[in-house]
């Protein structure tokens, strides 16, 4: 026994491990975690999927063989002692039991042990007398039921144990072992996957996922083993319909449902049936639950606006999720492959920035999980999309676009956002928009800045408006006008940073705040005059004043942003993908009723306590009352004073027969 | 010959006019609610509503003050969902919600009674005051009354909300904090009640106390106090049943770890003369445990079905799912120490006072560190 505690305080310590050390993430996110060494010895002693390894299956194992034998050799006497009334207990060996009591009665003794037999069988006592040379011994007992307690949860934790085993994938692991099955690590076709990596629809258990598009069907799913996956064949095929939302007045979600077409491979018969979450389906003791979701291919249609040069010219585009497209930008080729499309973000806006919205691991969370926080300002910011731009060396940064104009701190703007790896969080452009809400406006100054030719006409009417009305410095106008030409083009080169640059190598220590701040507002003035400029009549900014320094913010992030081109997402046609998982757990009847006895056996040895009363009426007329219990409790004092003055009462109420 | 002896008093025959009247009322109850409410409840939700009425009669059968609780309690929510008149509005008009019944309301004297009845059971602890203890006690009773009305009010707001928002209130960490500070209580009242003893108030009640002043921070700082419509994943009846398990096993594990505390000061000798016996502490430690442990199976074993409904399998090792082991492992220890080793002691009360630190990071711990399935309740 002592042995079996160990095992499980191992079990408890390695269990530990699987909750602080994420379990099942893709390789590299643990290689960026923890650096090589640590990866290959964590990977080596199994812990990124602890409670699949092998040393702790076998650990699982050695518990299950230790408590067998733990059964196999205690049961027998416990039974043994269940039956037993111990009626061949002496004299002298009741004379020590701590809870005695001797009394004197007229009573003969077999008069005195029926009369106790009658007594106790009305406190559920169970007896047999046995007649002695010197008197009779009545030997009663109650509660033996508790020896079966013992019996009952460690039979349980055995039972429960082999189901799980069952279901932990024993013959899978065996066949991997021996080289009959290998984990497919290629991203292909599911179609290509060799049948080394395939498992038939026969397989005893498996528990794996696959992600259906509205409108397509399959027969497969995919189960994920360390850094890959095996491709698991179905009795049937699943299509889907349609994948179902719907929301609270809050905005939380209420219900993810997914309307499905089952078809039977060998009967070829099919069902149509309504999928939810919390009441899954068994087909072919197949169990198919409702586990995400996610895009299916949104059809989307771009406008590409060019973030460089003095052109507005936009250029179509169209694309489907989870597929890519090829486009040049500047004369380079590119390829754009476009991620992910939401219909619905609801996102925190109290911190004033968005967040980027969840992967499709984070869709399977809001499926199981709550929504989010209580002092959080949620607003639905509507459609969003994901999607990389890579370059011919195989360079890509990603991209997050709103498709609805957001509002922050008063104004609006269109919210795109880039980072350049997958960790990292988006770094947000805002680019503000006119009072209806159009892009237009902004695109139209940024293209009039970037153009050298028109510099010089825009310098000179800024410097002429900003000095009229001023008789006196009518001298400094070429002058004004030649500052305002030059940092138009230091911020056409390199934004605010070339300025900053220039401020820092040509202009005296002492001067140069100064001189930052005169600039900036030069910068802005002329900004201002070219939005006056190309600005078509009517059309309405209320604060010009901000909207030229959003754009100028926008313009000087643009540099940072990549490709210079900007993709206003403009019409969708939504295709969700519903994910569902799949699972078959034979071992859980067994899990199941393991339970049963667990629960059974915990209320057997707790609630039911076992007695013996012993009581010997020797001839002499002298009655020696015994009481014992396998647990000595506070209980059991009480109980025995409770008896033993029901006994003295029954004597004392029989003096006579 | 004619033995003379009264045979055994049934079960039955020791129950009194009030026993049976107190299980009519329940019965009626629980039929008036089927035949008023049972076309919008499934055949699991009626078979909880039943199954809990006799588990609550059998319970008042045991343990008699249970049954003028449920009275008290009963009465004063219907006339709380009375005064409601179908309006949340309402518990910002009506004088009677607005400074008793309204379920905010209810919470709060429950709150402002345990922290009353911790400071007066420390009084009767310390002041050897048999009067004061009593005192307490009547007020722990009366902060468990507001504890439940609160709730029952809050089950029924819910519904005014929207009929598709309502459900029963145990579905994030705010309501679960009453749940277990009143369930606790209660455990605590029955031992109080059948050791006559008002020493182990001063102890329990501090760790009632502890977690209304969580409850109060999570209230004013966070406002958590709102109530938020079900997820899909827990729009289930299991739902009713497993949460409350659960917390059968909490308050009971808590309750042990801090007669625990009240063990190990006594036998350093500090309070020695004030505290009841080791002994007894020691028994109402094991059968805290024990009762604590059984429900704390159950509630595992239900989530276990649970989410071999929801989530696709009876176990995920989930950081939830494995603490919960951790925690079952620890205590299945305990018992295996003292029922089969036979050990006794400080040991054990250390031991126990261990247990609710596991217990308390599978509680809180893991909602607050490690995330996974079961971020329900996220602080």
């Amino acid at each position: 026994m002592r042995f079996a505690i160990s095992l499980l305080l191992v079990l408890a310590i390695a269990s530990i491990i699987g909750t602080v050390l994420k379990q099942n993430e893709p390789y590299p996110n643990y290689l960026f975690e923890f650096g090589t060494y640590w990866f290959d010895m964590f990977r080596t002693l199994g812990l990124f999927d602890v409670y699949h390894s092998l040393w702790f299956l076998v650990i699982l194992l050695f518990l299950v063989i230790s408590t067998s034998f733990c059964i196999i050799r205690l049961s027998p006497i416990m039974l043994k002692e269940m039956k037993s009334y111990r009626e061949r207990s002496t004299l002298s060996s009741l004379r020590h039991f701590r809870f005695r009591q001797e009394l004197v009665t007229s009573l003969a003794p077999e008069q005195s042990v029926r009369l106790m037999d009658k007594v106790l069988a009305g406190y559920g006592y169970k007896s047999r007398t046995q007649i002695r040379k010197t008197g009779q011994l009545l030997a009663a007992k109650r509660g033996s039921w508790n020896r079966l307690g013992y019996i009952l949860t460690h039979s349980a934790i055995v039972i429960i144990c082999i189901g799980g085993l069952i279901d932990g994938n024993i013959p899978l692991k065996v066949d991997q072992f021996l080289g009959y099955k290998r984990i497919e690590t290629r991203d292909m076709p599911e179609s290509q996957v060799p049948s080394v990596s395939r498992l038939g629809s026969n397989n005893l258990s498996f528990r794996g996922d696959v992600t259906i598009p509205e409108g397509s069907s399959a027969d497969v799913i995919f189960l994920n083993v360390a850094n890959g996956y095996l491709v698991q064949e179905l009795p049937f095929i699943v299509s889907v319909k349609k994948f179902i939302v719907k929301y609270y007045s809050t905005g939380q979600p209420r219900l993810f449902a997914s309307d499905l077409v089952i078809q039977d491979k060998k009967t070829g018969k099919s069902k149509s049936v309504r999928l939810e979450v919390n009441h899954p389906l068994t087909m072919d003791g197949v169990d198919i639950y409702q586990a995400s979701f996610g895009d299916g291919g949104s059809h989307l249609h771009f406008l590409v606006w060019p973030l460089t040069g003095a052109s507005t010219l936009t250029t179509p585009l169209d694309g489907i999720v989870k597929h890519h497209e090829p486009m040049t930008i500047n004369g380079h080729p590119y390829a754009i492959e476009f991620d992910d499309f939401r219909k619905f973000n609801v996102e925190d806006l109290s911190q004033g920035v968005v967040k980027a919205p969840s992967s499709f691991m984070q869709n399977i969370l809001s499926v199981f999980s709550p929504a989010a926080h209580k002092d959080q300002e949620l607003r639905n910011v509507g459609p969003s999309v994901q999607f990389k731009i890579r370059n011919a060396q195989g360079e890509a940064r990603e991209y997050l676009n709103y498709m609805l104009p957001i509002t922050l701190g008063g104004h609006s703007y269109f919210l795109t956002g880039m980072r350049d790896n997958p960790g990292a969080s988006y770094q947000y452009i805002r680019l503000p928009l006119d009072d209806n809400g159009n892009v237009n406006s902004f695109m139209q100054l940024r293209a009039h800045l970037d153009d050298p030719s028109a510099a010089n006409g825009i310098a000179s009417r800024f410097a002429k408006k900003a000095l009229a009305g001023i008789p006196n410095m009518q001298a400094m106008k070429p002058k004004l006008a030649q500052i305002s030409e030059s940092v138009l083009a230091l911020f056409r080169q390199g934004g605010y940073n070339a300025l900053a640059g220039f401020i820092s190598k040509d202009v005296p220590q002492n001067e140069q705040e100064n001189a930052a701040q005169t600039y900036l507002k030069v910068l802005q003035g002329t900004a201002l005059e070219a939005l006056n400029e190309v600005i078509p009549p009517g059309t309405p900014i209320k604060d010009k004043a901000s909207f030229v320094r959003d754009s100028l913010n926008a313009m000087n992030d643009s540099f940072l942003y990549g490709p210079p081109v900007y993709l206003q997402l403009q019409s969708f046609k939504p295709v969700m993908a519903t994910g569902l998982q799949m699972t078959r757990a034979p071992g859980k009847y067994l899990v199941y009723f393991g339970s049963l006895c667990l629960v059974l056996g915990i209320f057997a040895m707790f609630y039911i306590r076992e007695r013996r009363v012993f009581v010997y009426a020797s001839s002499d007329g002298k009655v020696l009352f015994a009481m014992s219990s396998s647990r000595q409790t506070l209980d059991f004092e009480l109980e025995f004073k409770k008896l033993s003055n029901i006994i003295s009462k029954a004597f004392a109420d029989n003096k006579e027969l | 010959m004619e033995l003379v002896h009264e045979s055994k008093p049934a079960l039955l025959r020791e129950l009194r006019l009030g026993d049976w009247g107190y299980a009519l009322v329940w019965l009626l109850g629980c039929l008036y609610t089927l035949d008023k409410f049972g076309a919008g409840m499934n055949v699991y939700s009626k078979g909880i509503l039943c199954a809990a009425s006799l588990g609550f009669i059998a319970l008042g059968w045991f343990w008699k003050p249970f049954r003028l609780m449920c009275v008290i309690t009963a009465v004063l929510s219907l006339f709380a969902i009375y005064e409601y008149h179908g309006q949340i509005a309402s518990a910002e008009q009506e004088l009677w919600l607005k400074y008793l019944l309204g379920s905010q309301t209810a919470i709060m004297w429950m709150s402002f009674l345990f922290v009353l009845a911790t400071l007066i059971y420390w009084v009767a602890l310390l002041g050897r005051s048999e009067f004061a203890g009593k005192f307490a006690s009547v007020l722990t009773w009366c902060a468990v009354v507001m504890g439940l009305v609160g709730m029952l009010t809050r089950w029924y707001v819910s519904y005014l909300m929207g009929p598709d928002i309502g459900h029963i209130p145990i579905s994030n960490l705010y309501e679960v904090f009453i749940l277990f500070s009143f369930m606790t209580a209660l455990f605590y009242l029955y031992y109080e009640d059948r050791y006559e003893s008002y020493q182990m108030g001063a102890f329990v009640l501090l760790v009632i106390a502890a977690a209304i002043g969580f409850l109060l921070w999570y209230t004013f700082d966070r406002h958590a106090n709102g109530i938020e419509p079900l997820v899909p994943a827990l729009q289930s009846y299991w739902m009713k049943i497993h949460v409350p398990a659960n917390f059968v096993g909490y308050g009971s594990f808590s309750l042990s770890a801090m007669l625990g505390v009240a063990y190990l000061l006594k036998s350093k000798g500090i309070l020695a003369d004030r505290l009841p016996d080791l002994v007894m502490l020691d028994d109402v430690m094991y059968k805290s445990i024990a009762i604590g442990f059984l429900f704390f199976t159950i509630a595992t074993i239900l989530g276990a079905l649970w989410a071999a409904q929801a989530w696709g399998g009876y176990w995920s090792w989930d950081p939830k799912e494995t603490w919960a082991l951790i925690v079952w492992l620890n205590y299945a220890a305990w018992l295996h120490m003292r029922l089969v080793k036979g050990v006794r002691g400080p040991i054990l009360a250390w031991w126990s006072i261990g247990g609710l630190m596991v217990t308390t990071f599978a509680f809180l711990g893991v909602n607050m560190f490690l995330s996974g399935l079961h971020s329900y309740g996220k602080l």
